[in-house]
């Protein structure tokens, strides 16, 4: 009984954590094979996990730094981040008012790991990422719906995104906002696929990504979307930071917190 | 049996010890062969260092004359930004340098050239460059991929003499091609090229917009028409007249032009042809071999060619894609506007056109000049108020340079003794049936014009009555003319 209570306790505490509630929505596992293994087939399985339905805003990250001053832009190890860390912030470490519901964007993976840490959460692994990104609104695989798949790649190619605010579009499936349409999204093992800056070698271990850039396959509007998706988090070191990178949190779902949380 | 055998033994050893010395030689030759097989220009030696210059299109760096291989300096940096495709057609385009084609590198053969590729803190996807000047590799694509707010720097020896095309090779490759990701590097020879009078940069491209042709507004790249090959633009130097109107290129009579022709696609290949010249000189596919007399030349996708070509006679020469529906229907049409002294020798225009009319049709033919006595009994009313002058003269503007302007020519000037001006005319200026008459039923025979006569054809237009009035309000409120308003009504009082 005091274990429980405990657990209740900490699961109160996190989710509350600088006072404010973030949402979370509850991503239903699943089996699905993704962009880069689509050759051979590999499958890949999804646990249910949560997902913040909003990416972290600069609001948000500024509450963070309060709490973790070592995060600030002027304590910030260069080991850790890059000199554009939080730059569009002011001198004196300030969210301009214009962005203050907008997503946290130039921060590096450190950062965004150690914010996610520091609730009890963590990134989420690409495939988790690219699992709950592949839901449109009413489907949770809409990767063959050219539409979706358009309105995503036409989103990546506009400028400036980073300036709107988050929860301002349709949510998705599961009720995520903005996995498409903001900012690109750090995850856990952005590194972890070695594509090279070659996209158009056949002898690489990124052969099944780029290889099949130049077929025409019956899914490769799809293909495009990802493939962006892929090169950026290939032309990415941890420290780097970027005017359309940001991130969110995900954590384990745990049937026992869900019982108690009911 | 057996001497026999022995003799041709010893023939055999004889051959062998008369062949060695050969095997021998031929194989020190073969190791002469591969000595010679490696680039000599690859010991070429670099003095100096400077930074390149570099050029938007039509523009190109100075030539680089007799100056020695140097570390040569190339800055780039890649901007993604909202462009202009077409009248009111937007277009994100991915470039290198700001500009579609990216930046003109002149470089000379030896050159080491060091390549900084930065990427703009704004952009939203990561990039690279390929240069086909470039033996390396991927030309330099692994070394210079670059993620947004980063730079990347790689060099590389310019060993053969050239002219070649640069592209973007990140995933989605063919997509970072259709949003204008590619441009030239020159490789001069040694002591360079010949020198000309003129020098200008053109590069075709295909584009590919979710709506068709002409459709406004902001418009996203469309990969299904990328994939079939089907675009909506072919365009010289990334849009819809880059080289026409203010900004069609210049020559002065007896000038040679160069033209460093490329085709950045991604899909099609040029059938590159300047209307009313012969290239006197293709370099062709942009290597060493010169192909002399050509009228129009193969540029393949990822490729280039250089044109040489002296102008003769003062004329606006069409640059085109001479798969013609491109050049007239999709946008691949550049003007090079020579002026100067007409040489008739060369060129002459010939005598003034007089109708012609079959015997056949003499009989049932009605002079025209009676219809305008007939027109100028009633003055045209005043416009009424409400109709759109502005509007018509809009439209107008357009049916002009469809209708009118092959004759009449773009500033209503029309040709001396053949085609009579509509700038300061005297004969539509307050005559307005007379305009009107001449527009809906055509104008056939001798007529005076500002003291001179005119003995030309002219057909009948097949225009609506208000389309009548727009190319007519045009007119009239261009070029020193009196400013007439015309209404659809008028057109049909006066048909």
């Amino acid at each position: 009984m005091l274990r429980y209570f405990t657990i209740a306790i900490f699961f109160l505490f996190h989710l509350n954590v600088n006072g404010q509630e973030i949402e979370m929505r509850k991503i239903e596992g699943g089996v699905y094979v993704p962009l880069y293994g689509s050759q051979e087939e590999v499958q890949v399985e999804i646990e249910p996990f949560y997902m913040d339905a909003k990416p972290v805003t600069h609001q948000e990250f500024a509450e963070f730094i309060k709490q973790y001053p070592q995060w600030s832009k002027e304590n910030v190890k260069a080991l850790f981040a890059d000199a554009s860390y939080l730059t569009k912030w002011t001198a004196d470490g300030e969210v301009p008012k214009h962005l203050i519901n907008s997503p946290v964007n130039n921060v590096s993976w450190y950062a965004a790991k150690a914010y996610c840490e520091c609730q009890d959460k963590r990134l989420p692994t690409t495939d988790e990422w690219e699992f709950a990104a592949m839901a449109s609104e009413n489907s949770i695989d809409a990767r063959e719906d050219s539409l979706f798949n358009q309105k995503i790649v036409s989103g990546y190619e506009k400028p400036k995104t980073y300036l709107k605010e988050v929860g301002q579009s349709t949510p998705n499936y599961y009720g995520v906002y903005d996995l498409h349409g903001l900012v690109w999204e750090w995850v856990y093992d952005f590194n972890s696929i070695m594509i090279t800056g070659e996209s158009r070698s056949n002898n690489n271990t990124d052969a099944n990504l780029f290889c099949a850039g130049g077929a025409v396959s019956a899914n490769d509007l799809m293909n495009y979307a990802a493939f962006m998706r892929y090169a950026i988090r290939s032309s990415l070191k941890a420290r780097n930071t970027m005017s359309n990178m940001g991130f969110r949190c995900v954590k384990d779902y745990d049937k026992n917190e869900l019982e108690l949380n009911q | 049996m057996k001497t026999h055998r022995k003799t041709q033994t010893r023939f055999t050893y004889l051959f062998f010890a008369l062949l060695f010395p050969f095997l021998f030689a031929a194989c020190q030759q073969q190791e002469e062969v591969v000595k010679s097989n490696r680039n000599k220009n690859e010991d070429i030696k670099v003095v100096g260092t400077m930074k390149a210059e570099l050029t938007a299109p039509p523009h190109v760096p100075k030539p680089i004359g007799k100056r020695t291989a140097k570390r040569l300096f190339v800055d780039m940096e890649i901007i993604e930004e909202v462009a202009e495709m077409d009248n009111g057609v937007e277009y994100v385009y991915w470039t290198f340098g700001g500009s579609v084609p990216g930046s003109f590198i002149r470089t000379r053969v030896g050159d080491i050239v060091e390549f900084t590729l930065k990427n703009h803190p704004d952009n939203k996807l990561p990039h690279n460059i390929d240069l086909h000047a470039v033996t390396g590799q991927g030309g330099g694509a692994e070394a210079s991929f670059v993620a947004p707010g980063q730079q990347k720097t790689f060099s590389f020896k310019t060993l053969n003499p050239g002219l070649y095309v640069y592209h973007c090779a990140t995933a989605p490759v063919g997509m970072h091609i259709a949003n204008g990701m590619y441009g030239l590097i020159l490789v001069e020879p040694l002591g360079g090229l010949p020198p000309v009078d003129k020098e200008y940069y053109v590069m075709q491209g295909d584009f590919y917009t979710k709506g068709k042709h002409g459709e406004k507004g902001l418009q996203d790249f469309d990969l299904q028409k990328a994939v079939d090959e089907n675009p909506d633009y072919v365009v010289f130097n990334g849009k819809v007249g880059a080289l026409t109107g203010e900004n069609a290129l210049t020559a002065q009579v007896g000038e040679t032009v160069r033209i460093f022709f490329g085709n950045g696609g991604p899909n099609l290949a040029s059938s590159f042809h300047v209307i009313g010249e012969i290239f006197d000189k293709v370099y062709l596919e942009g290597g060493k071999s010169i192909n002399e007399n050509v009228q129009t030349t193969l540029v393949p996708a990822g490729g280039s060619a250089m044109l040489e070509f002296t102008v003769e006679s003062p004329d606006n020469l069409v640059l085109v894609d001479h798969s013609i529906f491109r050049a007239f229907n999709k946008g691949a049409l550049g003007i090079l506007s020579v002026s100067g002294e007409e040489n008739h020798v060369v060129y002459d225009e010939g005598t003034e056109a007089i109708p012609y009319i079959p015997q056949s049709e003499i009989a049932e033919n009605t002079p025209p000049q009676e219809k305008e006595v007939e027109a100028k009994v009633e003055e045209p009313a005043p416009a009424p108020a409400d109709f759109d002058l502005q509007n018509s003269i809009t439209k107008g503007k357009k049916i002009y340079s469809q209708n009118c302007l092959a004759c009449h020519q773009a500033e209503g000037q029309g040709i001396p003794k053949t085609f009579p001006p509509l700038a300061g005319s005297d004969y539509i200026n307050g005559h307005p049936e007379k305009a009107i008459n001449a527009v809906v039923n055509g104008l056939t025979g001798e007529i005076k014009v500002n003291g001179e006569t005119y003995n030309s054809a002219m057909p009948a237009q097949r225009l609506s009555d208000e389309d009548v009035a727009a190319v007519l309000n045009f007119v009239y409120s261009n070029w020193g003319n009196n400013g007439t308003t015309i209404t659809p009504e008028q057109v049909k009082n006066n048909k």
